[in-house]
């Protein structure tokens, strides 16, 4: 019976130090740590994720968060300021080398930020926790142009699908109509790999299809004011500035339900108390979450998640 | 007709791409930050071999192929087939000169074989890792030398040609490594 740790007690041993510079560096730039249910009555509407349900008897069916955004959400909005939080998080069926089903989370929210200024923050984080401070900061259309040759705001679907052709995807009829899918294959296969050796670059300015809960900018076309932040090809954070607005909001997970039914899956239900917090009043801010172990990754020099996690591989993978 | 979730895939699984059956190779699970999640695969052609790349969403599925691997003993050549026998249910099979690959250069006759099947016909042999074949023909041997590390072609008793040691003599016993087609040592009379 294998029972020993994943990883080595050294790196275990790091990672403590590295968690502990994390809550000194919150404490220092005056965020207030929370700690929200991982449990959860809904689940998430974004058509890639898929939640764990818990059955509860008579109670019906609660949820693993796959992140703390809403109920930090509510926090925001019942005016606590900036806040963060350290948590587990769980994705079904996300399982590989970067990837474990149940993860930890470092989550954000600046009040009174945009996407860039949070850019800023995450590099002091970085350099705080001793990883080289980002050297690059480029956009969504400028890495597509610069390693697939396409310009992904203006691109029509068949322009796409011809630029997807080349990498040999199983796609049927209903993903050649899906722009953000073919988007997803072209980042995936064409600008990921190109950043394998390029360091830590902070990627903005999303296409409106990979807008997620970002605000749109006011320009044309408009962009999802999102970033993410990719060392050596790896996804270690993804922020947003954040939607204030209910009735956009309500809109982009009801545009969420439409794509999961489009691809088979269920619609989910909304989180109406949250959806109450926005109308309530949500201060303009800026959020991000980052993978605790991927940037323990960065930190050891390791590939492998199971390295910097005590138990690799939980159940339900 | 089985079917395997992409969450499924592991190294060794036989799969069915465009009618042939494929071994995956490598798996590797690949998201974009907040989007589709994929499967990029690399899967060898049971039939010929060859190694490609495809990628697949992941949540899908893909169609499993019918495909076992069988011990079987070797019988004889009619020189357009090789005739193999289960020794357990005395069932024989014969594989063509595509299904037996390099593996017909290393067979007498009475080895156990692993066979390859795909919907019950054989689509590969693999020959016992090690064998031990006489050398029909080969170039006088420099007796004495062993050091120089020099070596020459010898003709094995199926017809294989290996490299081997100067100082090796024609009618001598030698083991052989299949996998790689090299002389490992001299054998003895069994």
């Amino acid at each position: 019976m294998i029972w020993r740790p994943t990883a080595e007690l050294g790196v275990l041993r790091r990672r403590a130090a590295t968690v502990a510079r994390i809550r000194e560096y919150f404490a220092r730039t005056g965020a207030l740590e929370v700690d929200t249910p991982l449990l959860c009555a809904h689940g998430v509407t974004d058509p890639a994720l898929e939640n764990f349900a818990v059955p509860c008897g008579e109670a019906g069916t609660a949820y693993l968060q796959t992140s703390p955004e809403f109920a930090m959400k509510r926090l925001l909005a019942a005016g606590s300021g900036d806040i963060w939080q350290l948590c587990h998080a769980f994705r079904r069926e996300e399982a590989g080398r970067l990837h474990n089903p149940e993860f930890t989370m470092l989550e954000w929210y600046r009040v009174g930020r945009d996407h860039h200024a949070l850019m800023d923050d995450v590099a002091r984080l970085l350099e705080a926790v001793g990883c080289a401070r980002p050297q690059r900061r480029t956009s969504y259309a400028a890495l597509c142009l610069e390693h697939a040759g396409l310009d992904p705001h203006h691109a029509t679907t068949g322009e796409l699908v011809d630029l997807v052709a080349r990498w040999n995807v199983a796609l049927g009829p209903v993903d050649l109509a899906d722009r953000a899918l073919l988007l997803d294959v072209v980042f995936s296969h064409a600008v990921l790999p190109a950043l394998e050796s390029a360091g830590a670059v902070f990627v903005y300015d999303f296409p409106r299809e990979h807008a997620a809960y970002a605000r749109l900018s006011a320009g044309s076309p408009p962009l999802g004011e999102r970033f993410e932040l990719i060392v050596d090809g790896m996804e270690i954070a993804n922020g947003y500035h954040e939607i204030g607005d209910a009735a956009e909001q309500r809109a982009r997970q009801e545009a969420e339900n439409d794509c999961r039914r489009r691809r088979g899956l269920a619609p989910m239900t909304l989180d109406a108390a949250f959806l109450a917090a926005l109308a309530h009043g949500l201060p303009p801010c800026a959020g991000v979450a980052l993978g605790l172990e991927r940037l323990l990754l960065v930190l050891e020099g390791r590939r492998e998640l199971a390295s910097v996690m005590s138990f690799y591989g939980a159940a339900g993978s | 007709m089985a079917f395997y979730s992409t969450n499924q895939f592991k190294p060794g699984l036989k799969i069915m791409l465009d009618g042939d059956p494929y071994n995956i190779v490598e798996n590797e699970f690949v998201k974009p930050g907040k989007g589709q999640a994929f499967n990029r695969v690399k899967v060898r052609n049971l039939k010929t071999g060859r190694v490609i790349e495809r990628t697949f969403k992941s949540g899908d599925s893909v169609e499993a192929a019918d495909v076992v691997e069988m011990e079987m003993q070797y019988l004889y050549s009619d020189g357009t087939s090789w005739h193999f026998m289960n020794t357990s249910s005395f069932e024989q099979m014969t594989a063509g000169e595509t299904t037996m690959g390099d593996a017909a250069q290393w067979l007498k006759g009475q080895e156990m074989c692993s066979v390859m099947l795909w919907n019950g016909e054989p689509i590969s042999v693999s020959a016992p890792n090690f064998v031990v074949l006489k050398i029909t023909q080969t170039d006088p041997g420099v007796r004495g030398d062993t050091a120089t590390g020099g070596t020459k072609p010898a003709t094995m008793e199926t017809g294989a040609i290996v490299k081997v040691p100067l100082f090796i003599e024609e009618g001598t016993l030698l083991k052989i490594d299949t996998r790689t087609g090299e002389y490992v040592s001299r054998a003895k009379e069994e």
